[in-house]
């Protein structure tokens, strides 16, 4: 993506953000609340319109209004900080939903698929369960699963576990290394350094819209350039 | 792209792609405006087509759509029409309050207050299941009739009586939802405030569920503004009572189509307002996470 800018209203969210990511790379957005992050995520699943900017997904042009969105989207997969998922459904129908009604996949492939999803993230034995029956972590790998069973060529995780318990964090943020280790391209946010620093190929560090500073997390994490990066992780470090 | 206004001074312009984009958004827009100009006129023209080609239209037309008989009436339906609009302000006014009222008695908790509860629980039940026009039909004719002293012999004040009695019995089931839609914990952060009970409805959450309930109302407000004409069955000359005088000279219904099309007229507005309340209501919304 290149010159990417974003405003709502007159608040300028995001300027002049350019970012590659190779198939199969982890890239990891860091910084402070408010710096874009999220917006970022949600403005390359096209669920944000762009002020300026191109971004292409294999070499394709999605910011494009000739493009059809939910074509672009339906080879994306996007986690969210509070799960999203369905409550009126059960966890296996959540999981199929798009197969079936966006890919017209059969109800009994997509149920094979959507079982396969499932044992991918360990939850199997919970395909008939309610979304409110499960503990958090459980939410988040079951909105991972509905992600990943659409084969999507980038996952996008904004802040996926910002809102679990410090004890389910571990479980949802194993799952994430797997995935990277299978060869998966993701784009994530997140607080948790610790992580970052394993998987991440990359590290781009947001503030006020831009990326301030990026590199491989051992630079960017590990020896700063940037004075706003160097105060943003020891904040971080007294917590 | 976002309008010019917002660049301020930014030093921001678009770039190429970005103005490219925005002239092809532009094109499609105009495009699908032409769509829609031709497939609206197609289809009216198509009903239009049907119905003057029709074997009864020429009587119809004559019985129902006589433009001098529609002029001469149409003072007469005006005038009465004001006075719909009159019961209908005063009546909102008084549903509101009773309404509010009513739902608030039925929300209220603890055993000592189950006679308010049982009659809140009762009146609705009474007043949604009646038809309006029987409670009309009783109260118009019937109160008068029992003579007492002090009370009203008049039908207008009667029939706008039946009018809050019916519609309060809705309007209350209205704020009782929004009541209960507001959630436990505000109730909790109130109360562990030291907030009384009725403290916390008064300054918690009846503001909350009001605000969340507009939108029903103000449905219920048009379904009111239309029901106003129902007192004309008690010979009050509002718009409908007003029509009929009209029609029964010579047997032409023209007067009837003249107020149809000034309760619509009237109703319109009302309803693009009741979107507005709506869309605002929208983005103070307090629903899910992004």
């Amino acid at each position: 993506m290149s010159d990417l800018r974003k405003s709502f209203g007159s608040h300028v969210v995001l300027r002049d953000v350019s970012l590659t990511v190779e198939r199969g790379e982890c890239v990891v957005l860091i910084g402070a609340s408010g710096s874009g992050k999220s917006t970022l995520l949600r403005c390359i699943n096209l669920l944000e319109p762009i002020d300026d900017g191109v971004i292409r997904l294999e070499g394709e042009d999605i910011t494009d209004p000739r493009v059809s969105a939910d074509g672009v989207r339906g080879r994306m997969g996007i986690v969210f900080q509070a799960y999203n998922l369905f409550p009126h459904l059960s966890v296996i129908d959540n999981i199929t939903l798009a197969p079936r009604r966006v890919h017209k996949v059969p109800r009994s492939e997509a149920r094979v698929r959507g079982m396969a999803a499932l044992a991918r993230v360990g939850l199997q034995d919970k395909a008939a369960a309610r979304p409110d029956d499960l503990s958090g972590g459980q939410q988040q790998r079951v909105a991972i699963a509905r992600a990943l069973v659409n084969d999507p060529v980038v996952m996008l995780l904004d802040e996926v576990t910002s809102a679990l318990d410090p004890e389910l964090v571990g479980e949802v943020l194993d799952l994430l290394r797997e995935l990277k280790a299978e060869g998966m391209t993701m784009i994530l946010n997140t607080h948790e350094m610790g992580f970052a620093r394993q998987v991440a190929d990359e590290v781009c560090f947001l503030s006020e819209g831009r990326i301030l500073e990026s590199g491989p997390p051992a630079s960017v994490l590990g020896a700063p350039r940037e004075p706003r990066t160097r105060q943003f992780l020891s904040r971080l470090q007294e917590q | 792209m976002p309008p010019p206004d917002t660049w301020r001074d930014t030093g921001w312009a678009p770039s190429a792609v970005e103005r490219e984009r925005a002239a092809y958004r532009r094109r499609r827009t105009v495009r699908s405006a032409g769509v829609s100009a031709l497939s609206t006129l197609v289809v009216v023209g198509v009903a239009t087509g049907l119905l003057v080609t029709s074997p009864g239209w020429p009587r119809v037309h004559e019985t129902y759509f006589k433009w001098d008989k529609a002029v001469s009436s149409f003072p007469a339906v005006l005038t009465g029409l004001w006075l719909n609009l009159r019961i209908m302000l005063i009546c909102a006014v008084l549903i509101a309050a009773f309404g509010l009222l009513i739902a608030v008695l039925r929300t209220l908790r603890g055993p000592v207050f189950f006679p308010l509860r049982l009659f809140g629980t009762a009146y609705v039940d009474l007043f949604r299941g009646l038809p309006l026009i029987l409670v009309l039909l009783l109260l118009g004719y019937g109160a008068p009739a029992l003579g007492l002293s002090g009370v009203p012999k008049s039908m207008l004040f009667w029939g706008c009586v039946a009018l809050v009695l019916s519609y309060s019995a809705y309007v209350a089931e209205v704020f009782r939802a929004g009541i209960e839609s507001i959630h436990p914990s505000q109730r909790a952060a109130a109360r562990s405030l030291g907030l009384t009970y009725g403290q916390t409805l008064r300054h918690v959450v009846l503001p909350q569920a009001v605000r969340r309930v507009v939108p029903p109302l103000m449905n219920d407000l048009v379904s009111l503004q239309k029901d106003s004409g129902l007192v004309s069955i008690l010979g009050i000359t509002d718009a409908i009572q007003a029509a009929r005088i009209q029609t029964s000279s010579d047997f032409n219904y023209t007067p009837y189509v003249v107020a149809g099309v000034l309760f619509i007229c009237l109703t319109i507005p009302m309803a693009r307002f009741t979107d507005w309340v709506a869309r605002r209501q929208g983005f103070q919304g307090t629903g899910g996470h992004l």
